[in-house]
């Protein structure tokens, strides 16, 4: 799987909004990606891109989503309809709000597996039980009978897991599927979630804010910052020989025992609007290390054979 | 549940013995019976001598509590003009008011939950604007001027359907209908959409709030994202999320439609409950009256109580113990 160059505009009444704006990697089968950015870098809608999913004003403009192959940017809606829950599933964000408040675990589940399979309500149902059963839900039997407000955060969640794995996709596109839950429980997920990615071989793109999530979780990272990824590699190589200025502020902006008693590192400023990003490189107006030369574009840098690229005039190189 | 049923009747005892002191009241300032009743020409003796006949000599705190205990019984008095029960004079007008008022919200819902929906779905559409358009007509238009305007345009005009009455009626289940005969049902059409255009309007506006709050919920999504067809996202995601504060208003209003029927019925003579509460208050018919107001109170008690049922039943998170009555 592998994303070339996306755009996706959003055309507002003010303006237009270049929520993703040239993004670009790719996925291989049984890797863990972690799209890493703060609110409004556009990691989300890149993922909603993926899905085919993007609600109108939005729309991918240019750019290609190669899965196993076949552009899904070109696929008609039929053909994205048979994708979406089959080989690629979704998790989303806020486990209160994606399961509908009405249904039953069971209507809910069922359908899904009953969009893409011809069996009957009793396999339909058997399914959904294995995958309850799968996530670590106990008496599966009796919570299928259940709504979804008679189970807490953590357990809607598995819950949303349990149906995106009901088909055993190839890829699940997670966003930020922790951020709303208990430390223990984001703990647990994860752990849960690791754990079946390397059981089914699937591929996972993790969509956080958090780096402390993926740094434990990811084979790779691709840090967003207003609508491009500023930098990508090998987890450990991002984390610990970040080049790009953002992905350095972004690591010392977590508190950490080392730097106990000292004021917290922040980066200055505030993310650009989108409808009006600032020329050249986004991220100069709040760099350290910015100059005239950064109103010019970046071009994309990978010091030889690495794998760990960025798009910076100015990356640390000194300690790589 | 049970326990639920049981608190909400004995307030519902409550609430229609204080309606009765209001209504008892209230018709008591309306004016004296007496001055419709007698011949103008009869003289002082004969006027109180009816007047003892019906009652009204007494003091008014001892002809309600005579009423009060006649009405434990069941009997709600005898209509000064029929001289008949009230009580039975309004039960055998009403199978033509329910008729016309649930044919009305019939049409309402079939029509008004799918205009409502299309409406939502595309509301920058032709059609979307067209159907709102025309619920804010149909809100505000004063509906026996509609129903004068109908007559005048399908009775007298194109002479297709006709102007009043309830044309010939059919029995079913012991009851007399018209919507079960062609001719009947030419006869209902009329008032019933007359009826039904104040609530399909308000039907219209909440199924497309619903929708436009629903269809952008993160489940709508995630149904999405199970590869659901739209046609499943729509039918059951979708509806079965507006459907909850559609019947709560449409279980309500079903008693508002029945009083409102009053005027329809009025506009196209069709013999119903309105039609006789009118000519009871032009003639200060005092029990019939008073019997139909403790009627209407009745139902919107008994209304009200089905649809906190119905609530529960379609919305899982409401149990009925926590519904404050």
């Amino acid at each position: 799987m592998a994303v070339e160059d996306l755009k996706t505009h959003f055309f507002t009444k003010l303006g237009v909004v270049k929520a993703v704006n040239g993004v670009s990697f790719s996925v291989d089968k049984g890797e863990v990606v972690g799209l890493v950015g703060e609110s409004g870098s556009g990691k989300s809608v890149t993922g909603f891109s993926i899905m085919g999913l993007v609600d109108p004003p939005g729309r991918v403009v240019s750019g290609r989503i190669l899965f196993k192959g076949e552009d899904l940017v070109q696929a008609g809606e039929r053909r994205m309809r048979s994708l979406r829950g089959r080989r690629i599933a979704m998790i989303f964000q806020d486990p209160m709000m994606t399961l509908n408040p009405v249904l039953r675990i069971d209507t809910q589940m069922m359908e899904a597996v009953k969009a893409h399979a011809d069996v009957s309500t009793q396999s339909a149902r058997e399914r959904a039980r294995e995958a309850l059963v799968r996530v670590g839900i106990p008496s599966p039997d009796e919570r299928l009978k259940a709504y979804p407000h008679q189970f807490s955060g953590g357990m809607r969640q598995r819950v949303a897991i349990a149906t995106a794995l009901l088909h055993k996709p190839d890829l699940i596109v997670a966003d930020e599927p922790t951020t709303a839950l208990d430390v223990t429980i984001q703990g647990q997920i994860l752990y849960e979630v690791q754990k079946l990615c390397r059981e089914t071989g699937m591929s996972l793109i993790w969509i956080t804010h958090d780096l402390s999530v993926v740094a434990g979780l990811a084979d790779r990272i691709c840090v967003m910052y207003a609508g491009v990824i500023v930098e990508t590699g090998a987890t450990s190589d991002v984390l610990d020989r970040s080049m790009h200025p953002y992905t350095k502020g972004l690591i010392e902006s977590v508190p950490s025992r080392n730097r106990r008693g000292q004021p917290l590192a922040q980066i200055p400023g505030m993310t650009p609007s989108l409808l009006n990003l600032p020329p050249g490189c986004s991220f100069h107006p709040r760099c350290p290390r910015a100059d005239e030369v950064c109103l010019a574009e970046p071009a994309i840098a990978e010091p030889a054979g690495t794998g760990h690229s960025v798009r910076c005039f100015y990356p640390h190189l000194e300690q790589g | 549940m049970s326990v639920f049923i049981i608190r909400r009747l004995l307030q519902s005892i409550v609430v229609i013995w204080v309606m009765s002191l209001l209504v008892f009241g209230g018709v008591y300032l309306i004016g004296d019976p007496i001055d419709m009743l007698i011949n103008p020409e009869a003289d002082q003796e004969d006027i109180e001598a009816a007047i003892r006949a019906l009652g009204l000599d007494k003091p008014i705190h001892e002809q309600y509590w005579y009423f009060l205990a006649n009405a434990l019984k069941g009997d709600l008095g005898k209509s000064f003009i029929f001289s008949e029960p009230a009580l039975q004079l309004i039960l055998a007008r009403a199978p033509a008011t329910m008729e016309l008022a649930i044919v009305a919200s019939l049409m309402s819902i079939m029509l008004g939950i799918p205009l409502g929906m299309w409406a939502g779905l595309k509301p920058d559409s032709i059609a979307g604007k067209s159907i709102m358009t025309g619920s804010i007509l149909g809100f505000s238009l004063p509906s026996f001027w509609v129903g004068i305007l109908f007559i005048m345009l399908f009775a007298v005009m194109l002479g297709v359907l006709p102007a009043g009455g309830r044309g010939p009626t059919t029995e079913f289940l012991g009851l007399q209908v018209s919507f079960l005969s062609a001719k009947g049902l030419s006869h209902i059409l009329l008032p019933a959409v007359n009826l039904a255009l104040f609530k399909l309007s308000l039907v219209i506006r909440l199924s497309r709030a619903g929708t436009q709050e629903v269809i952008h919920q993160d489940y709508i999504k995630f149904a999405r994202a199970k590869g659901l067809s739209e046609r499943r996202i729509i039918l059951v995601h979708v509806l079965k999320n507006i459907l909850i504060p559609v019947v709560t208003v449409i279980g309500l209003e079903f008693g508002s439609v029945i009083a409102f029927a009053v005027v329809t019925e009025t506009v196209f003579a069709w013999p119903g409950m309105g039609k006789l509460i009118i000519e009871s208050i032009d003639q200060l018919d005092r029990p019939v009256i008073v019997a139909y107001l403790m009627i209407i109170v009745f139902m919107f008690i008994v209304i009200n109580l089905l649809v906190d049922i119905l609530y529960s039943i379609l919305d899982p998170r409401v149990r009925l113990q926590d519904i404050r009555a």
